[in-house]
């Protein structure tokens, strides 16, 4: 039995959100993952962002593949409606609801097997399309569900719990979502909160498609001596190029900085992204040296993290379709059905 | 020489090469003779190629109004030099033989008992257009202008048929009549007038419409509601998509806006493409995808997802010939099978087996009704056959005070009542459960879809009885499909009848006219067309009111046969197969030959009797 429900009792003055909920309101059931598993900081995460975004957790539709990943749509949002579809396979899924009905808010989570290795076709062709979504990869360099081989993203000479040394190149899943057209790209570690929720926030503002690529290490397989994607290993080898500390527009600006630290995106729907610089030169929208600079980092053994890239005037699949602005599902025989006079013309032509 | 003579009752067949525009110019042909009120039947015969590999066009001219392919060839139309020898083999003894005689042909590449028409197309071609391609497209107008003369087709048809066709670009309208009428003098001045094949006006075709069955069902995905479509590009199917695409443009675009009613995605493959549609049916929307029996193989773990998680989807199967790449361009009915039980584990599907384009019209509208009553994916078993040939079939109806039917879709209003919901509990005693909308209430009605384990309330549970609690109540939904999905239909025997014949889809046709040649040699048949599965049991007292049942369908193994005696139960020693399976569509002559065979052998007077 893996379906435990959370006790629902909380302090009479947790803190409500403009849409009244607590962020005990965003929860799901109890993790059934490891203890100390990365997945369940991220699963915070989304909780923590969801609340502070005002969201109305009945208009978030979470949808997953299959793996250790793709079970935490269970643990977070209890309110929302849930998809855990098949394996590498969560990308079209998604983008068929999304097209259904385009007011809700869709969150995509997957793992590295699930988007690197059988699903990558499917994660390249969401990203070509620009499915507005937040797709969130947890990225742990291991499949853990069927305990400890290697997945796609395993760095080259990382070694395995068994002693095994991984010789494939690995899948980079933010220089693939640059490269293919994604426009929200970001990369973050899952022990990194003040890093990963504002990031997870402005993906959720982002109106087109935001790819988060979040390394969240395997506490049973994949957090040792000889891997790369352990807590030290990550913590050691993080080059943060951005802090993202606040979106404009909802949260108020509390701390001074220094001129030449802070650079201001606004997006065309007008939500601004504040970002304080930590890298000097680097510019989150210019794909181009984006792409550059993740591979100068990663060939010195870096893994940078932080708002890689965001295209300021981006669109998505609903615009690429010219779909109309009434959900495709609110459409009843009126709207969808041109009716017998018009087939009748139709038989007419036929003859 | 015999000479064939024939009144509105013959085969003529194009030999052409393809890329060369041929295509066009043989449709026109052949709705001149519609035009006429003689009903015609129309095949392409192509390959999997572009440019330069041999194609035909079969057109059966039928007064009686048979559809089905008959065999052989009355008038060959032979324009490809590469394949002379095997087109001329196929004309009938005292046939004809039109070709373009510019280049002379030695007598040893002929026939002594058909009819040569030799016409000089390429010079009259390169006499009269400068231009390569005009003298590539206009040699196919001044054929069908020499053949109206040969045939005695109304060439006024064919000018009223370029009016329509070119309405409002003149020049282009008053280039094909003159190559239509350059034709057309030559043959009546040049080569004698008509031949013994003649199109003689008739009133046959009626009210009837002249359309492919891609395009009809394609019209059922609009008129059914469908507003997601996701696809893959795949022979013969492609098609299906490409018409869904052109309708909507024509009857979804909103007038205020400009914007689409609806969204077509050209997914990456045919993974993506079911998982679109499952998505979007998940979601609220009617949606489908169409493919062919490829498509269908990589569907297969998606489809049992939907059919595990109970997420309507359509999906349009345009069979061909397998397997795996099999004969991309020729027809088969042999995914029935795969479709029926689609997926690893215990599966079931609901199919729905249409004869024409007008039924691929109205099971296409039917499907997505069905899918979103019983919450589960439904099949419209087309093939190549019907899919990718224009048929003259019954019009289209609608009735416009037609409701769509969502199926069991809990409202914001009843969650709010207070209304107990369980995704997967059986509250109807029909299997079929509710379901909601992501999105619809705040706090109720929100569950988990997944394709593992759960119980009544969506929640995962491994345990042995929430699962076969689960499977039993799809087993109830399965029987409830059996009251929805369309009857068969039972064409009795004029005389009493010992054989019966079970039959289905494309070979609708070739059965029909094999029943009456039957009837008229004295070999009487009760004929039940199977339009759906799973099978009523109107099907299982047919099989046992007959001694012999013949099972006639287009694929090696017998797969309707198989369903037959594993779903509905049938005796299956009473069960005769009559197999069709070389790609090629069936004909009425096979029908009848064997279906004779089998009764020739059946009818023999039991030695007991003889000895009594």
């Amino acid at each position: 039995m893996t379906y435990i429900a959370k006790p629902k009792l909380h302090h009479p003055e947790l803190a409500r959100n403009k849409v009244g909920h607590t962020r005990r309101d965003y929860e799901g059931t109890v993790s059934t993952l490891c203890a100390g598993c990365g997945h369940d900081s991220i699963s915070a995460a989304i909780v923590q962002a969801c609340w502070e975004l005002d969201i109305e957790p009945h208009r978030v539709a979470k949808l997953s593949g299959i793996g250790c990943s793709s079970k935490t749509p269970t643990y977070f949002l209890g309110n929302s409606h849930g998809f855990n579809s098949v394996h590498g396979r969560m990308p079209s899924v998604l983008t068929g609801a999304n097209l259904a009905n385009r007011d809700l808010l869709y969150i995509g989570v997957s793992g590295d097997g699930d988007s690197a290795s059988i699903g990558l076709g499917q994660f390249a062709h969401c990203m070509r399309r620009g499915v507005n979504m937040v797709y969130i990869v947890e990225n742990n360099g291991v499949y853990g569900l069927t305990k400890g081989q290697f997945s796609a993203t395993a760095d080259r000479g990382s070694k395995s719990k068994r002693g095994v040394i991984n010789n494939d190149e690995p899948v980079d899943l933010s220089g693939l979502a640059l490269q293919l057209g994604a426009t929200f790209v970001a990369r973050s570690f899952s022990g990194d909160k003040r890093q990963l929720v504002p990031l997870i926030k402005a993906a959720v503002e982002h109106q087109g498609a935001a790819f988060i690529d979040v390394v969240s290490p395997c506490v049973a397989f994949n957090n040792h001596t000889g891997s790369t994607k352990s807590y030290d290993y990550v913590r050691e080898h993080n080059d943060a190029v951005n802090r993202l500390d606040f979106i404009t527009g909802r949260d108020e600006i509390t701390a001074d900085y220094e001129p030449g630290e802070v650079v201001e995106i606004t997006q065309h729907d007008g939500v601004a992204l504040r970002l304080r610089k930590l890298a000097p030169d680097y510019d989150p929208t210019n794909r181009i040296k984006a792409m550059n600079y993740l591979q100068e980092r990663a060939a010195a053994g870096e893994i940078v993290t932080g708002l890689l890239y965001v295209r300021p005037d981006a669109r998505d699949l609903h615009a690429y379709l010219n779909t109309i602005d009434t959900t495709l599902t609110r459409l009843g025989e009126r709207e969808l059905c041109p009716g017998a006079v018009a087939l009748e013309k139709v038989n007419a032509a036929l003859r | 020489m015999k000479r064939i003579d024939a009144i509105n009752d013959f085969v003529v067949k194009f030999a052409n090469v393809n890329g060369s525009g041929s295509a066009s110019a043989n449709e026109l042909f052949a709705r001149a003779i519609l035009r006429m009120g003689v009903p015609v039947s129309p095949r392409n015969i192509f390959p999997s190629n572009i440019q330069g590999l041999p194609t035909w066009y079969e057109v059966r001219v039928s007064e009686s109004g048979y559809q089905g392919r008959r065999g052989g060839v009355d008038l060959m139309v032979a324009m490809n030099p590469q394949t002379w020898d095997a087109d001329l083999k196929e004309i009938e003894a005292g046939g004809y033989v039109f070709h373009d005689s510019t280049k002379a042909l030695t007598k040893s590449r002929l026939r002594d008992d058909i009819n040569v028409i030799g016409m000089p197309l390429t010079e009259i071609c390169n006499a009269t257009y400068t231009d390569p391609r005009q003298r590539q497209l206009f040699k196919n107008i001044i054929y069908v202008g020499a053949l109206s003369a040969l045939l005695d087709i109304d060439p006024n048809e064919i000018e009223r048929l370029f009016s329509e066709q070119y309405k409002g670009k003149e020049a282009l309208l008053q280039s094909n009549v003159k190559a239509l009428r350059l034709g057309r003098d030559y043959a009546l001045q040049k080569l004698g007038g008509p031949i013994g094949l003649r199109v003689k006006r008739s009133n046959k075709v009626g009210h009837r419409i002249f359309i492919d069955g891609n395009s009809a069902a394609a019209l059922g995905a609009v008129y059914g509601g469908a507003t997601v479509c996701a696809w893959y590009p795949i022979t013969p199917s492609s098609s299906l998509a490409e018409a869904f695409i052109r309708h909507c443009q024509k009857y979804r675009v909103d007038p205020a806006t400009g914007k689409n009613r609806f969204a077509v995605v050209q997914a990456e493959d045919e993974l993506a493409s079911i998982g679109i549609a499952i998505g979007a049916g998940w979601n609220g929307a009617r949606a489908f995808t169409c493919t062919s029996g490829p498509g269908i193989s990589l569907m297969s773990e998606f489809i049992g997802l939907a059919y595990f998680a109970e997420i309507p989807v359509v999906i349009f199967d345009v069979q061909r010939g397998g397997p795996s790449t099999g004969m991309p361009t020729r027809t088969q009915q042999s995914d029935l099978l795969s479709c029926a039980y689609a997926s690893h584990g215990d599966t079931k599907h609901v199919l729905l087996l249409p004869e024409d384009p007008t039924e691929c019209f109205e099971f296409s509208a039917q499907a997505f009704d069905l899918a979103d009553r019983l919450q589960t994916p439904v099949f419209v078993m087309s093939d190549l056959d019907i899919g990718m040939n224009t048929r003259l079939c019954d019009p289209l109806q609608w009735d416009d005070t037609r409701a769509y039917d969502r199926g069991k879709v809990m409202t914001h209003a009843e969650l709010e009542a207070g209304r107990d919901f369980g995704r997967y509990l059986d509250v109807d005693g029909d299997g079929i459960p509710y379901r909601t909308y992501p999105g619809t209430h705040p706090t109720r009605g929100a569950y988990f879809t997944r394709g593992t384990t759960k119980d009544r309330y969506a929640r995962y549970s491994e345990t042995g009885p929430d699962y076969v609690d689960n499977m039993q109540r799809l087993l109830r939904k399965f029987e409830t499909a059996k009251t929805l999905v369309p009857k068969p239909l039972l064409y009795p025997a004029e005389r009493p009848a010992r054989f019966g014949a079970i039959f289905y889809g494309s070979t609708s046709a070739a059965m029909q006219e094999a029943l009456e040649v039957l009837a008229e040699r004295g070999i009487h048949v009760n004929a039940l067309r199977v339009r759906g599965f799973p099978f009523q049991d109107e099907i299982a007292d047919f099989v046992a009111s007959h001694p012999w049942v013949f099972v006639v369908e287009q694929n090696r193994d017998a797969q309707l046969k198989t369903l037959l005696v594993n779903e509905a139960k049938v005796n299956s020693a009473r069960l005769l197969s009559v197999l069709h399976y070389d790609g090629t569509p069936i004909t009425a002559r096979f029908i009848v030959d064997q279906i004779a065979q089998h009764a020739a052998a059946r009818m023999v007077v039991p030695l007991k009797k003889v000895v009594s």
